[in-house]
């Protein structure tokens, strides 16, 4: 292998030297070049160990389909494992080294276990490690270390993503002959054209005939200049189209600093972006991929794909040998012979399965050209040394070889076996590709509305018929677009190659590679047969046929070829396995793009956050919202030193201040729903429990909603603002997911009923003021409401103005003790708060969280939705019957299904209060509750539990198996970490039962 | 053949030219006692189960593509049976039981590897909801227990367990007899061992119609011809309603696509499967090196067997929340299935009260795969007897009649 001396067109750029280091050691290179042609030009033959028999791996291909050279490149934040050599642009300092090698790419153990290959079938694993059972973890702990490419990289990732939308008229996918042809034509109708393209320069296949052909470059010069000038064209270049879904969504990776040297790269700019495209249409112009020929060990390093030799040769003036041997069963081979005469002045020998071709010229030239000849058999230690060569002959239905064999030196062996369409986007939406017998090949079936196929991916194979099927394949879509630009084309005539039927020879089958990556052989898909996996899908996953990281992008057609002739069948009858995205690999930060750390879910603040965050909260997440959870006062020490209060030190200073003088909360966060419309009253009828025909203007209610199953779904308190006019509230929650439920129900089910909901929770802001001199508080604070307790009672809400802020000022308590909520426009929010804190200073106002929140309300019994209870709940089961009328007109959901036989059992789970008999016992919430002490058969659980400071003692909220009827009764709570606590089963109101407190400080 | 390293041995020497059908294709025949109705690995179980346990029956699977093609080939292979309900938890504990000696049992490599599964906890409902689920996991005789932050960050190093990040782990509920298995090789292992106990498996065979007539079942029209069976048990995975019309039974299903997506394969580095529900991702790395990694639910139903991008973009995006160092990683690929969901997310087993001689089996949502010998042996017993087994009668299907629902969302951490 060496470096020719410059050639025209070639893609590198000599005047650049890149140093890079592989496998430790230090290399240069030239710009442009990839970092498997640096390795070529290096004379580097073995860049890989295969998968399961740790073979010696050589590159393979030129581009993504390539499945040896997988290698590890750069370390630390920037590590990027199973990298394929093929596909990176060498920058300076690049650092990479063998993906593959147990230990190490020079001595893999699994190699030296090689008389033991021949047990290592297919599926061997199934027939074995099987006895005793017990056992497999130990043999899967070594099989495990055996499997795997690279490490996953040791750091979090160095670099960032992002996600961008376009919107197009037309969606070009590559950027070889065909693309930029129809893309050209698209544009010049003014549509809208996105370009994509997986290499770092457009061209595609086409730069490898610039060479041989000067009208080629020309023609590629002026229409790439002609794009690049156009306001309607973008270009996405090293940009890969990795999956097609419905409707036209094209998913689009594009790598913007792959390239660039680690120094170089911009951290302000992504790594990678991923485009979703949305095209109204799809202009699919892929190409193919070269198939090799099959032979045993055709998996030796120095043996690769004719067109891959080609374009190491044109695009990086790379040789990959000195003696040559091509073989093929097309015309395509004859290119590559031309080319090495001309450029290296190297004579290949040139072997073609089929006779016939007109290789006079190549003759004349003075080259070998064997026609009616194949390789059965490749042999060497590091490399390709020789191959054993026979005559072969077809009777129109199989191949047959001669027995006698030919052994030819050789230090290079480039087949081709036929292309490879890539169909896979086209497949991505469930097309089945369809099978050409006269291309040897699966073409797309472009059977989905809004999407077509052009070039080679059509089975075109010279670049002038691509320019043409790309122009046509353009008009077509434009027809469908309503545009138009002249002269239209015609379909082109599909020049054949005369690809041979497939042949797979007999001879030594355990040694011929179908899938490089994953090890399986001609043998393999044979047993499989035997074993009646006979389906493709039974052949693919018995053996492991394309599962590799290429997707069997090279493997799987001969594979599908092969099992056809042993099954007798024809390949279209075989098919093939499903093709899904991603078309070559992702980078699963790429998929995830900004949506990490923070950003990973929209973080909710309510409008008083900052006041919070000053005052030292601790923050609870509740939903996507942060809530103070609790205010922790600082606590000094001596020597200066401070700490702040543990959570319980800080709830039983919060509670007690709430029951004894005021508190307040910020309330800001429960969902809100503004429903408007002449149908309201009968709307809340239908989704609440209770009764709402008769709520006046300026009165609040509780209400209970239930699903279709009657269990509780949310509560909240709705206020009547007018006979049209209500403001609901949700749990905080559940805001989203009941204001989905409302809108389902109004636009499936009661189409008929006017009312209109909007969501407003951002809209308002909500400070609770709390605690017997709540009134005195807030007194200060507006003096247009009659604040007395008779004038404005409980669950009535007013209009008035707090602290000069027009507020609606609500009359409702959720721990029992006189409350005003008070709701002010969002951007208010934070004022209000403030005013109201020094309002209070004089009665010590002190702040809480939902943590003190939870203890008032449970000391007064309510039920938290989502806490107390879990879908399995209904109003009667949480002890809330008076909530429940079933008298209504109209059945409010959920009504029926509370007579079900099940629902009106009497032992259900119900509600109640605990009081464990060790009064400073708090219970973990969760814990199962048990009849007695041996027991292990559960009667229920502990939703909520807390050390109550206002009672000195500890309290539960649970549910228990007709637990509203066993009152005094005791029973045991288990907790996980293995005790057993004995608890009475009380009413679950445990303070103020009289309601005394309601009104507050007379 | 029986499967041993002697076997192999001699093969190997032989160049494996010997090995046998793993399961032989047949022609099915006109009639049969049993017709099973879906060859995945539910369908292949209760066929096994039903010619072990009823050995004078003869029974048929019929698939109407390639065993094992359905959700059984098509999840992430998570067993684990630390549900919260009774019902649910004993059904699930008795399949786990199953599976740890169904290699043995079947004579076939399932790589069923107990290597345990962590379910991650992120606020304080959710710890709440684990304190719950293992206390009466505990109860229920089903391995369990409560890991502190402190705790997982030893066992799963690469593991985020900072404060920093958008949902920070609370903690985990964990099950070490819980883990993975191939989920091909059940499929296959299945119709190995019950095609060797005589039941006919019929690939290709698809069924178009049902003899439904004076209350009761009499065989079903198939691609391949009307066959006779006085006893009909479907296991259609995603298609149950589809089958159901054919009886003009309507079944309390929802059809949704899920989807799954799997690494490159890379050197060990996860040695626990790790479930979070409130970040929307689970991940495992399979022997192989692949890191399998499930998604979401797709909110719209469907039968196309792919689903929506966002959600793909968003389960990767709560990996790298979990496992920062996965951010560089690439994804191979991701493919869809069809999963029938019930309203209270367990899965119908049970006898049609309105066809006799026709039994369901079907609705397992998410969580099939891990269910896959207990749900065929308890189906099996139910056709076998004629009457729901005791583990699968909660899951009758006039539960949704009586009102009677076991509602799993409470312990897949749905919020209410």
């Amino acid at each position: 292998m060496k470096r020719l001396a410059p050639q025209a067109h070639e893609r590198i750029d000599r005047s650049k030297t890149y140093q890079f280091t592989w496998q430790g050691e230090s290399y240069y290179a030239y710009a442009g070049d990839t970092l498997a042609s640096a390795l070529l030009a290096n004379g580097i033959d073995v860049v890989g160990r295969s998968f399961k028999y740790g073979r010696k791996r050589g590159i393979l291909a030129a581009g993504v389909e390539e499945p040896n050279a997988l290698v590890t490149l750069e370390s630390g934040g920037y590590e990027v494992p199973n990298a394929r050599a093929t596909e990176i642009e060498l920058y300076d300092q690049l650092n990479a080294k063998a993906a593959s090698g147990i230990p190490s790419l020079r001595f893999d153990l699994r190699a030296a276990l090689k008389p033991f290959h021949k047990f290592m079938v297919a599926g061997f694993y199934y027939k074995t490690f099987k006895w005793p059972q017990k056992l497999w973890p130990h043999y899967e702990h070594y099989l495990r270390q055996l499997a795997g490419f690279s490490e996953v990289p040791q750091q979090a990732d160095a670099e960032h993503y992002d996600h961008q939308y376009q919107f197009v008229d037309v969606a070009v996918v590559g950027g070889g002959a065909a693309g930029l042809s129809a893309a050209l034509t698209a544009a010049q109708s003014g549509a809208s054209v996105l370009v994509i393209d997986e290499r770092a320069e457009l061209g595609g296949e086409l730069s490898s005939e610039f060479a041989s052909s000067a009208e080629a470059q020309q023609w590629f010069s002026s229409t790439k200049q002609a794009l690049e000038q156009m306001p309607n064209v973008r270009i996405l270049k090293r940009s890969t189209a990795f999956a097609l879904h419905d409707f036209n969504l094209l998913l689009v990776i594009e790598r913007r600093q792959d390239h660039v040297s680690l120094k170089q790269r911009n951290e302000k700019q992504s790594r990678q972006r991923q485009h979703r495209v949305r095209a109204k249409q799809v202009i699919l112009a892929t190409g193919s991929h070269e198939r090799p020929l099959l032979f045993a060990n055709n998996d030796l390093p120095g043996v690769l794909m004719a067109s891959a030799m080609r374009r190491y040769l044109n695009e990086f003036a790379v040789l990959c040998g000195d003696k040559p041997v091509l073989a093929g069963n097309n015309d395509s081979i004859y290119a590559l012979a031309e080319d090495l005469v001309k450029r290296a002045g190297v004579k290949p020998v040139v072997l073609d399965m089929r006779v016939g071709y007109d290789a006079s010229r190549l003759i004349a030239a003075g080259i070998d050209v064997r026609q009616g000849y194949t390789i059965l058999k490749a042999s060497g230690s590091n490399r390709v040394e020789q191959v054993s060569i026979a005559k072969v002959y077809y009777d129109g239905k199989l191949w047959s070889a001669s027995a006698a064999t030919e052994t030819l030196d050789c230090d290079v062996v480039a087949t081709s076996g036929g292309f490879n369409p890539l169909v896979h986007l086209d497949c991505h939406t469930g097309s089945k590709p369809l099978f050409s017998n006269a291309l040897q090949a699966f073409l797309p079936a472009c059977d989905k509305p809004a999407r077509i196929s052009a070039g080679s991916v059509n089975g075109h194979s010279d670049w002038q018929a691509c320019v043409q099927d790309g122009a046509y394949a353009a008009h077509q879509i434009l027809g469908r677009l309503e545009k138009s630009v002249a002269p239209t084309t015609v379909k082109p005539e599909l020049k054949l190659l005369n690809v041979a039927p497939f042949f797979c020879p007999t001879h030594q089958r355990n040694k011929i590679f179908i899938d490089m990556q994953n090890d399986v052989k001609a043998s393999d898909i044979e047993l499989a047969i035997r074993e009646n996996y006979r389906s493709i899908e039974h052949i693919k996953r018995y053996t492991a046929m394309g599962f590799g990281t290429d997707q069997g992008k090279i493997g799987n057609v001969l594979g599908i070829a092969l099992a056809a002739q042993l099954l007798n069948r024809s390949i279209p009858e075989v098919g093939t396995t499903t093709f899904r995205p991603m078309y070559t690999p992702v980078t699963m930060g790429a998929l995830a793009g900004e949506e990490v750390g923070l950003l990973f879910d929209p973080q909710r603040f309510t409008p008083i956050h900052a006041s919070h965050v000053a005052r030292g909260a601790e923050f609870e997440v509740v939903g996507q919202w942060m809530r103070p959870w609790y205010f922790p006062k600082a606590i000094e020490h001596l020597y200066d030193a401070q700490s702040a209060e543990d959570l319980h030190t800080a709830v039983q200073r919060e509670c007690l201040a709430v029951r004894n003088s005021v508190g307040v909360m910020d309330a800001s966060t429960l969902g809100k729903i503004d429903i408007q419309g002449p149908d309201v009253r009968e709307f809340l009828a239908r989704v609440y429990t209770n009764a709402w025909a008769k709520l006046a203007p300026g009165k609040c209610r509780y209400g209970v909603m239930c699903d279709e199953n009657g269990m509780i779904i949310d509560d909240g308190v709705t206020a009547c603002l007018s006979d049209t006019h209500f403001v609901m509230t949700t749990t905080t929650g559940g805001a989203a997911r009941i204001y989905n439920h409302l809108e389902t129900w109004l636009q499936t089910e009661w189409p008929a009923l006017k009312v209109y909901l909007t969501s407003v929770t951002d809209h308002w802001s909500t400070t609770a003021i709390v605690g017997p001199k709540a009134r005195r508080v807030i007194e200060k604070l507006c003096s247009d409401i009659d604040f007395n307790a008779k004038a404005f009672p409980f669950m009535d809400w007013r209009e008035g103005t707090v602290a000069g802020v027009p507020a609606r000022v609500m009359r409702i308590s959720f721990s029992g003790e006189l409350s005003y909520e008070i709701n002010v426009p969002a951007n208010y929010g934070r004022y209000i708060w403030e005013q109201v804190m020094e309002a209070g200073k004089e009665f010590d106002i002190t702040p809480y969280g939902t943590e003190t929140m939870h203890v008032l309300r449970a000391e007064k019994g309510y039920i938290i939705v989502g806490q107390d209870t879990d879908g399995s709940l209904s109003p009667y089961d949480a002890n809330m019957g008076w909530a429940v009328s079933l008298t209504k007109p109209y059945p409010f959901l959920g009504q029926r299904a509370l007579t079900r036989s099940d629902t009106v059992r009497t032992d259900r789970k119900q509600l109640v209060g605990l009081l464990p008999h060790d009064a400073q016992k708090v219970l973990p919430e969760g814990t199962q509750l048990v009849n007695a002490i041996e027991d292990k058969a559960m009667i229920g659980h502990v939703t909520s539990s807390y050390l109550s400071p206002i009672l000195g003692r500890s309290i539960a909220m649970a549910v228990v198996k007709a637990g509203l009827s066993r009152m005094g009764n005791t029973i045991y709570a288990k907790t996980v970490g293995g005790e057993t606590i004995p608890v009475t089963i009380a009413d679950s109101v445990f303070y103020d039962t009289a309601k005394e407190k309601l009104d507050g400080e007379v | 053949m029986k499967y041993s390293w002697l076997a192999l041995l001699k093969e190997g020497l032989k160049g494996h030219q010997d090995w046998t059908p793993t399961w032989p294709d047949v022609t099915p025949q006109t009639a049969y006692d049993v017709i099973i109705v879906g060859g995945g690995g539910h369908g292949l179980a209760t066929a096994y189960y039903l010619a072990r346990d009823f050995p004078t029956k003869k029974i048929a699977v019929l698939e109407k593509g390639w065993i094992g093609g359905g959700n059984t080939g098509r999840n992430t292979t998570i067993v684990r049976s630390n549900y919260l309900w009774d019902e649910a938890a004993l059904l699930y504990e008795h399949a786990l039981k199953l599976w740890e000696g169904l290699t043995e049992e079947l004579d076939f490599n399932v790589m069923f590897s107990q290597r345990g599964v962590y379910n991650l906890g992120h606020t304080l409902q959710d710890m709440r909801d684990i304190e719950r689920r293992v206390s009466a996991n505990l109860l229920n005789g089903v391995d369990a227990e409560v890991v502190s932050v402190a705790e997982l960050k030893e066992r799963i190093p690469i593991l985020e367990t900072g404060k920093q990040v958008r949902y920070p782990v609370m903690g985990a509920s964990f099950q070490a007899r819980g883990g993975v298995a191939r989920h091909d090789a059940v499929a296959w292992g299945f119709a190995r061992a019950a095609s060797r106990l005589g039941v006919d498996i019929v690939q290709n065979c698809e069924v178009i119609g049902m003899d439904v007539s004076g209350g009761r079942i009499h065989g079903v029209e198939t691609t391949r011809g009307f066959i006779k069976a006085d006893q009909v048990g479907c296991v259609p995975a995603g298609h149950a309603s589809v089958l159901a019309k054919m009886a003009n039974v309507r079944l309390p299903l929802e059809s949704h696509p899920l989807q799954a997506f799997v690494s490159e394969p890379m050197k060990p580095v996860l040695h626990t499967v790790v479930m979070s529900n409130a970040v929307h991702g689970y991940v495992s790395q399979s022997d192989k090196g692949d890191l399998v990694i499930g998604a979401g639910i797709d909110s719209y139903t469907g039968y196309a067997q792919r689903g929506s991008p966002h959600l793909i973009d968003h389960c990767a995006a709560a990996m790298i929340e979990l496992f920062p160092i996965f951010s560089r990683t690439r994804l191979n690929r991701q493919w869809g299935g069809i999963v029938d969901t019930c309203p209270d997310a367990c899965p119908i087993i049970s006898p049609i009260p309105e066809v006799k001689g026709l039994y369901f089996n079907c609705g397992w949502g998410t969580g099939g795969f891990k269910a896959t010998p207990g749900s065929g042996h308890v189906f099996a017993q139910t056709i076998g007897h004629d009457t729901p087994h005791p583990l699968a009668a909660p899951f009758h299907i006039q539960r949704f009649t009586t009102g009677a629902l076991i509602d799993e969302h409470g312990a897949a951490g749905v919020a209410h």
